[in-house]
């Protein structure tokens, strides 16, 4: 009606020509593979220097805490650990383009981001342990739980932010999706019900070319995963993503396009997974090695630095502190996986319900008995 | 650590000082539940196909989106993992959301976000955050429906721990038990016998009956014990009637909710009568009646005078409209299975 106030479930109208909606002929890119500075029209990096040293220094803390992750699950002391090493420029940089009250939606292999926006990794890496689940703060630090399957997590992205706009409340929610999860019904529906209600959600596709061994091109027949977008009526971008100031830009753009109401956004980022999808993969099954070298020389991290260096934002000092306080939270990591940790066996019944039933109180009370008669082995006597 | 207080809603409803009972259908008295609970706390969103301007295809969203507006009663996409899927955001940012799923067998597209999220995720985050999720679902057949419109999916959801699944019989247990649900910290799939919609009582709303996890008795006999729910509650009666001409007394106990589970109730009256027969409309085999007769067996062993009974529909697929009499039990299996438990 005249003069009442938009519907907080209406999406902002299409623009006259959808054409603007497609992603351009050629990905963002803000840096050169060689850090040299370059612009593409519409998309700006409004960063100042120390904004610009935060996206370095958490982009540091990002590769040393995967790295210092696969290293255990390699040496058996964690779990499985799902590598990003390669996506750093993808995983910080869209993260730092949130603001405080926003919300992150993860998946399994975006333990960089989560840390980025300010989990802690030690309660994030708990469920590569297997001594529980992610256990970091959800609501203190709005990182949602990181997902295991695939797309469903897209939904809750979407019904947050739809919750947050009939509250009144200027949120944004960002979600990661990779391109195998691109696949899922669930990502249709996400999408879908965002451009319909104009949902202030920025969909964050992290195209690293494989799903386990399945490459890209058995995922979508279309130009490219953004090109989707035009079809729910909202903006598909095509980023650099291993160009950390071009994928903090299409994020950025996204974010203040969503938050006073001009609804969704897909950002597709072109990275690639360097290191193999899980400790059970052999990636020389299905890519060459000359492919994996190829990729390593688009390394997002070296390339932001030769691009502050070159800008007088980082020197050999400050880059060392970047590396020092990074390697004191791999150390941290280390003292925890060598500390043990010991779950109650009991705690499965914990958190079932709010208030359990009788059933599970009486399958408590039988688990505890049983722990109860297990008498622990008597220690060996030394022989006299 | 922050913590999501439960949010579920605080409010409480009891019976008027001077009730004025009129004659209601079950589908109305899920609408004026639905009313009531909007009203009572604005944090209360329903959604899903079809229940805004047409107040859904069985109109038991009625008038909701009228009396409160879009953003209370809103018509979803037509997509099920999707309005359960952001359902599951909507509560991890604090309302309460009420969804409809229009039929049973139109529940399957959101079985992954049901039970790997909306049963999961308190215990994935360690009670940091409940689901006050109440997802109504219309089951059950004999209405002459296509295929797809007649399941009954009650154990698939059974099965899997962090949810309750409740199922209203009767109108006071209709208005009650969805209230509660709605109330209710922890996510109900709610089950609506469809057949049933439009069964009558004399009611004054609102009424509050037993909490979810009670059974009801709903006829109190001394030969055996008739256990149902849902649409099955009123074919237990009806059996339970034409049974006292053989001289049969048959107490027919309704469960209310499958999960909790009232054994206590069940238990009690089997060792009573010492028989035991479940009714329920989905196939017999891996159905509620398993569990039912086999915990039935192995707490009341020796009250029983015969083996626990299951008395469920083949197990064959739904079958077209014109078939479903002879696939679903009726009173005439359900006696002679009570014939099988009192014996010659």
């Amino acid at each position: 009606m005249r003069g009442d106030p938009p519907s907080p479930l209406a999406p902002a109208p299409l623009p006259a020509d959808p054409a603007v909606l497609l992603p351009g002929a050629e990905p963002v890119r803000l840096l050169a593979p060689d850090g040299t500075r370059r612009e593409h029209a519409g998309f700006e990096a409004d960063l100042d220097p120390a904004g610009l040293r935060r996206l370095h220094a958490a982009m540091v803390l990002a590769r040393r805490v995967d790295t210092q992750a696969l290293h255990l699950s390699r040496q058996g002391r964690l779990g499985v650990y799902p590598a990003a090493l390669g996506q750093e420029a993808t995983e910080v940089g869209s993260v730092l383009a949130l603001d405080e009250r926003d919300w992150l939606f993860p998946t399994y292999r975006d333990t960089m981001a989560a840390v980025a926006r300010g989990a802690d990794p030690v309660d994030v890496l708990r469920a590569c342990r297997a001594t529980g689940y992610y256990e970091h703060d959800v609501v203190g630090s709005r990182v949602a739980t990181l997902a295991i399957p695939l797309a469903t997590q897209a939904l809750h992205a979407v019904g947050l932010a739809m919750a947050a706009r009939l509250r009144g409340d200027p949120v944004v929610v960002l979600v990661f999706l990779g391109d195998g999860a691109a696949s899922e019904g669930d990502t249709h529906e996400a999408m879908n019900f965002a451009g319909v209600f104009g949902a202030p959600v920025v969909f964050l596709v992290v195209n690293n070319q494989y799903a386990i061994s399945t490459p890209v091109a058995r995922q979508t027949h279309g130009p490219s995963l953004a090109h989707r977008a035009v079809g729910y009526g909202m903006p598909g971008v095509r980023v650099d993503g291993n160009d950390a100031l071009a994928v903090y830009a299409a994020v950025r753009g996204a974010v203040d396009r969503a938050r006073p109401g001009g609804g969704p956004t897909l950002v597709e980022c072109l990275t690639y997974r360097i290191e193999a999808h899980s400790a059970s993969d052999d990636p020389s099954r299905y890519r060459t090695e000359e492919e994996v070298e190829a990729w390593r020389s688009f390394d997002p991290l070296l390339r932001l630095e030769r691009y502050l260096r070159a800008a007088g934002v980082l020197d050999d000092e400050r880059a060392a502190e970047a590396a020092d306080a990074a390697e004191r939270v791999a150390a941290r990591i280390r003292a925890w996986c060598d500390a043990p940790e010991t779950p109650d066996p009991l705690s499965i019944f914990d958190h079932v319900y709010a208030s359990p039933t009788p059933a599970m109180v009486e399958q408590r009370r039988r688990f505890e008995a049983e722990l109860a008669a297990i008498v622990p082995a008597a220690p060996e006597e030394a022989p006299a | 650590m922050t913590t999501l207080t439960d949010p579920a809603s605080s409010t409480s409803w009891t019976a008027p000082a001077e009730p004025v009972a009129t004659t209601i259908t079950l589908a109305q008295a899920l609408n004026a539940a639905l009313h009531d609970a909007l009203a009572a706390d604005d944090r209360v969103v329903v959604y899903g196909e079809d229940v805004g301007r047409l107040g859904g295809v069985f109109r038991i969203t009625d008038g909701l989106q009228q009396r409160f507006g879009e953003e209370r009663c809103f018509d979803s996409p037509l997509a099920e993992s999707g309005i359960v899927g952001t359902a599951v955001g909507m509560a991890m940012y604090g309302l309460i959301p009420v969804v409809e799923l229009q039929f049973d067998a139109f529940s399957y597209p959101a079985f992954e976000q049901i039970v790997s999220h909306v049963a999961k995720m308190r215990n994935r985050l360690r009670g940091r955050v409940g689901l006050p999720i109440t997802i109504r679902i219309p089951y059950g057949g004999r209405v002459g429906a296509p295929e797809h419109h007649s399941e009954s999916p009650e154990a698939y959801y059974a099965h899997t721990a962090g949810r309750k699944v409740v199922t209203p019989a009767v109108p006071a247990d209709a208005y009650s038990l969805l209230r509660e649900s709605i109330d209710c910290p922890d996510p109900v799939v709610f089950l609506e016998p469809k057949r049933r919609y439009y069964d009558q009582a004399d009611l004054a709303l609102p009424v509050r009956t037993e909490p979810i996890g009670r059974a009801a008795i709903r006829r109190a006999g001394t030969t055996a014990t008739v256990v149902a729910y849902g649409p099955s509650v009123s074919l237990a009666v009806a059996a339970a009637d034409a049974a006292s001409a053989e001289g049969w007394d048959l107490e027919v106990v309704d469960l209310r909710s499958l999960d909790p589970l009232d054994t206590e109730t069940v238990f009690a009256s089997v060792r009573r009568t010492g028989r035991c027969v479940v009714v329920h409309e989905a196939s017999t085999f891996g159905g509620f009646g398993g569990e039912l007769a086999a915990q039935v067996q192995e707490h009341c062993f020796y009250s029983l005078e015969a083996p626990a009974v299951r008395v469920g529909s083949f197990d064959v697929p739904y079958p077209p409209a014109q078939l479903e009499a002879g696939f679903l039990p009726s009173v005439d299996r359900v006696l002679d299975a009570v014939g099988r438990v009192v014996g010659p």
